[in-house]
């Protein structure tokens, strides 16, 4: 083992305190060579030459990479095999870690080293990982970042997670089991992400007798199914995380597999950010860096590509194109930057550009495009409402965005496509995603930095999905505004008004449609030309088609925005009268009428709502009759802060009307 | 193709997570505590907002038991950073004399958590940077970066987001607000290294020195000024000392060396078998202190 590269610390002393002395016996029974006092003898360089060695550790490498498999593949003890051997491990933890393998370990007296890599209380007592864990060690060529992920079925979320960082995967398979169907789920999902590199890891070697047959068999049914789904490439590896075979040393136990360790195969294989470097460039801007007035610069992660100081650039969405100046930092300019340094640049002329702006290679710039069909992993056990308004972030840029019903789920087990109506935590779908705006994207495919994204909720911030674009949707770009003469401004202009969207939102019964039809009677006497949209009116005709689930709630309210920008457009003043229980659907008709929405709040209290029922619907919701009835069983949520607020049990109707009126021809005169 | 090298990458990542919270939060924080982690943070922070100042203060967490050589290069790295720096000094705990000697883990609890709850509602911060890193204790292991209290300051593992790719969604109510960890993924041996490479300050006591000492309970702690309370018969002894992690002295272990260079120092921690929190004596407690010091609000 000689010419081999072994592992900086544990070096060639703890590869041979790692071998057994005698033949397999398997399972070991015995203590297989973790003794205390064996290990931890260190890479003499550090002893005799720590200047060599700190050298040699600075042009390290850094492949980041996970690890997937189930509880039973043996993949944490894996992890803490590759800590031991590599010497990530101090005597402390190693004492700590002796102790708590006789009281919870599933080793008998040996060392337990799944505990090494199970960290939060909760989770030890189960005895699996529930979450995403990140681990490092480094060896003489490079250092590594594991995302430890785990197996189970119902952490889909955590595996993509650790994934999307990552430039290679783990694959672990029990050598006693085979191709198991989470191996598909774990490989799906690996190609879903696009990692670069696969390595199939054929563990617990050891306890087939290390028997080539075993090992071969299983390369064969992986390689049928992973050509399947177009893995074209992978290096398979017989290894034992429990005895250390393949690991980071060659096995004595099986002379005929003459391929790499896991370590070597590790060791060689290309990193994305630098692969990143052969696309053209790409610098997301994330902040304006403006000191003083004599200083522009704009700082960023560079996504792909290559920057020098005279390269010609384009900005994405304006288009517009300049050069680069320089590239600066704190120590001294740069000749060049590439493609995952964080850089500032300034440019030769003084264009737009701020944050969420892409600045590109001129020649070849990305898309600009707000309407896509994406790849969605729903991460949030609230599931999916199509037509609701999200945050959408990609690189820096953060916007609306609406997804529509889903075309169909995967399932990842057997890979075929399901029909559904939304999507679940842990679900993959593939649906339409229009934007509220253009973004600058590239396809996943080319790249993750513009082309994989996050779902906010508005109301409870949580990031709720993951998506990779696939591609714009053609009509997104082929459709384009009608140019009309008549301008929205002429047709306000003609009628001498500013169009507004009086929205009124409120409990049923809480005096809405009542205080919107006295504000249209004032506005009408005094020569305005409005419209009012009740409710249950629109209802009767547009809506006819939809109930009251959430998300037909949700449908419901995006139709009378869109209908009611276009009365705005044509000039006039709308009133609106709905329950509109959801803050994000208020704030998505805010987003489509900018400066138009004036909301306001008819705060009626339950009680007092539910004592008038005026229509005898609360007395129905109560006995059970009507299901999803706002304020009893579905919730609403009221204005955090609405442009007026109407308390309907100090204030008369007239009179909210009146001070309504007045609040509108207040905005109007700071207008005209 | 120029590859980077892991130093490099691992700079890339912290300096784009600085400029993600400057861009996205309202007030942000630096939490700084003079510790060699401490001082590769402040470093990168200057290098992300170069040629302008990192646009936050420092805020320093104090309780007044910190070693003189850490208050005296507080001051000068912040004037050298052009950055404000607060002290906070919990006034109950100033009022009640909270002391190490006499009110063992309580010292911690009030300064620190205590304080640091005090500190983050009186100045607004809505994020506040840490220097943690994931490879120091288990637990932090599935930290994430962005890292979310509720508006009593809880940390809640089941309540954290997902981070994929470069993106951190930095969104959060009013009230609540966001640990960020721009050293996640560092490890001690990278912040060394950065440290030579860097050339950054850090507090003399990480290099050893003959310094006072007594030995108790199988630590070596330094007798920094005259309020360390001696047992009866105890003689503090000069010893070659340094420190792997800094904090309260009386608190603190030192470890015996000869290693007076970075690269000394280096070299001894990576023949030594012990892991750096060791010589904190807030971790012994049991197993899983550090996780339930988080979720209190402990960093």
């Amino acid at each position: 083992m000689g010419a081999k590269p072994d592992l900086v610390a544990p070096a060639k002393a703890g590869a041979t305190a790692l071998e057994r002395e005698t033949p397999a016996t398997p399972p070991p029974s015995g203590d297989p060579g973790l003794r205390r006092g064996d290990e931890y003898t260190p890479d003499s360089l550090i002893a005799s030459d720590i200047d060599a060695y700190l050298l040699q550790h600075q042009h390290k490498s850094l492949l980041r990479f996970i690890t997937c498999g189930s509880v039973d593949d043996g993949k944490s003890t894996l992890i803490g095999r590759l800590l031991y051997d590599s010497r990530a491990i101090f005597a402390d933890q190693l004492s700590a870690l002796e102790a708590d393998s006789k009281r919870v370990g599933t080793q008998g007296q040996n060392i337990d080293f799944a505990l090494l890599v199970d960290g939060l209380a909760a989770e030890r007592e189960q005895g699996i990982t529930i979450d995403v864990a990140y681990r490092f060690f480094a060896t003489e060529k490079r250092k590594f970042i594991v995302a430890d992920t785990p197996g189970h079925e119902q952490y889909t979320r955590n595996m993509v997670t650790g994934a999307s960082t990552a430039d290679a995967a783990v694959i672990l398979i029990d050598a006693r089991k085979g191709v198991l169907p989470q191996t598909r789920r774990h490989s799906f999902l690996v190609k879903l992400l696009r990692l670069r590199h696969v390595v199939l890891a054929v563990n617990k070697m050891d306890l087939v007798e290390y028997d080539q047959s075993v090992f071969d068999t299983i390369v064969a049914d992986y390689r049928a199914f992973a050509s399947a789904i177009g893995i074209e490439r992978f290096t398979a590896i017989p290894i034992s995380g429990f005895a250390g075979d393949n690991v980071a040393s060659a096995s004595t136990e099986m002379p005929w597999y003459d391929g790499p360790t896991l370590i070597e195969h590790l060791e060689t294989i290309d990193v994305e950010a630098d692969a990143a470097q052969a696309r053209p460039f790409r610098l997301p801007v994330q902040w304006v860096n403006r000191p003083d007035l004599d200083f522009r610069g704009f700082s960023g992660l560079i996504a792909s590509g290559s920057v020098r100081p005279g390269d010609a650039v384009r900005i994405l969405p304006s288009g517009r194109t300049t050069t680069v100046a320089r590239i600066v930092t704190m120590d001294g300019d740069l000749p060049e930057a590439v493609a995952g340094q964080s850089v500032t640049l300034t440019l030769a002329d003084e264009v737009d550009c701020s944050r969420g702006d892409v600045i590109a290679l001129a020649d070849a710039p990305p898309q600009v495009a707000d309407q896509f069909r994406a790849t969605l992993v729903w991460m949030s056990e609230t599931p999916l409402l199509p037509g609701r308004s999200y945050w959408l972030k990609l690189g820096t840029q953060t916007v609306g965005a609406t997804v529509q019903e889903p075309r169909h789920a995967i399932d990842v087990n057997t890979l075929a496509e399901l029909s559904v109506k939304t999507l679940g935590l842990n679900d993959i779908g593939v649906a339409e995603v229009y934007t509220d705006r253009d973004i600058v994207f590239e396809p996943f495919a080319d790249g993750a930095d513009l082309g994989g994204f996050i779902l906010i909720d508005r109301a409870t911030n949580a990031t709720v999905a993951a998506g990779m674009l696939d591609f714009a949707l053609r009509r997104a770009q082929n459709v384009h505004w009608q140019a009309i003469d008549i301008t929205n401004a002429a047709h306000a202009d003609q009628k001498g008004q500013t169009p507004r969207l009086l929205w009124f939102t409120g409990l049923s019964g809480s005096g809405k449609s009542t205080i919107a039809n006295l504000v249209e009677k004032k506005l009408f006497a005094l020569g305005r030309h409005s419209f009012l949209l009740d409710g249950d009116n629109v209802r009767h005709g547009l809506n006819k088609d939809l109930g009251f689930t959430d998300a037909d709630r949700v449908e419901n309210i995006r139709r009378i925005g869109e209908v009611a920008k276009l009365m705005t457009d044509a000039g006039l003043i709308v009133l609106t009268a709905f329950i509109s229980p959801f803050r994000a659907e208020r704030d998505m008709v805010r987003a489509m009428l900018p400066g138009a929405f004036v909301e306001i709040f008819v705060d009626t209290p339950l009680a007092e709502a539910e004592a008038r029922d005026v229509k005898g619907l609360y007395a129905k919701a109560r006995a059970g009759q009507i299901a999803n009835f706002t304020g009893i069983s579905s919730p609403y949520e009221a204005p955090e802060h609405p442009d007026i607020r109407v308390d309907t049990t100090r204030e008369s109707p007239e009179a909210a009307a009146e001070r309504i009126v007045e609040h509108i021809m207040g905005v109007w005169s700071h207008d005209l | 193709m120029t590859t980077l090298t892991h130093l490099q990458r691992l700079e890339a990542e912290s300096i784009h997570i600085l400029r993600e919270v400057v861009a996205e939060a309202e007030r942000p924080v630096m939490l700084y505590s003079v510790g060699k982690d401490s001082a590769v943070m402040l470093h990168l922070a200057r290098k992300a907002f170069f040629p302008g100042k990192p646009p936050f203060p420092l805020l320093h967490v104090d309780t007044t038991w910190k070693f003189r050589a850490m208050y005296e290069l507080r001051e000068r790295a912040a004037v050298a950073a052009g950055m404000e720096l607060i002290v906070h000094q919990n006034p109950d705990a100033v009022a009640q004399g909270i002391n190490p000697f006499d009110h063992g883990s309580r010292h911690t609890d009030i300064w620190k958590t205590e304080g640091l709850k005090q500190a983050l509602t009186a100045g607004g911060f809505d994020v506040a940077f840490g220097g943690a890193r994931r490879d120091e204790e288990k637990s932090r292991a599935k930290e994430r970066i962005f890292s979310f209290r509720s508006a009593s300051q809880r940390w809640d593992p089941k309540a954290q987001r997902p981070e994929l790719w470069h993106l951190y969604n930095a969104k959060k109510a009013k009230g609540e607000s966001i640990r960020v960890f721009p050293l996640s993924n560092w490890t001690e041996l990278d912040i060394w290294q950065y440290i030579l490479a860097e050339q950054i300050e850090i507090v003399p006591l990480y290099l050893a020195a003959p310094r006072p000492t007594v030995e108790r309970d199988g630590m070596l702690l330094m007798v920094d000024d005259d309020r360390f309370r001696l047992e009866p018969g105890e003689v503090p002894v000069d010893r070659s000392i340094r420190f792997r992690t800094l904090g309260c002295y009386p608190l603190t272990g030192a470890v015996e060396s000869q290693a007076t260079t970075l690269p000394e120092v280096i070299q001894e921690m990576l023949l030594t078998t012990t892991s750096e929190r060791q010589g904190r004596a807030i971790d012994h407690d049991q197993s899983a202190s550090m996780e339930k010091k988080k979720a209190e609000g402990y960093f």
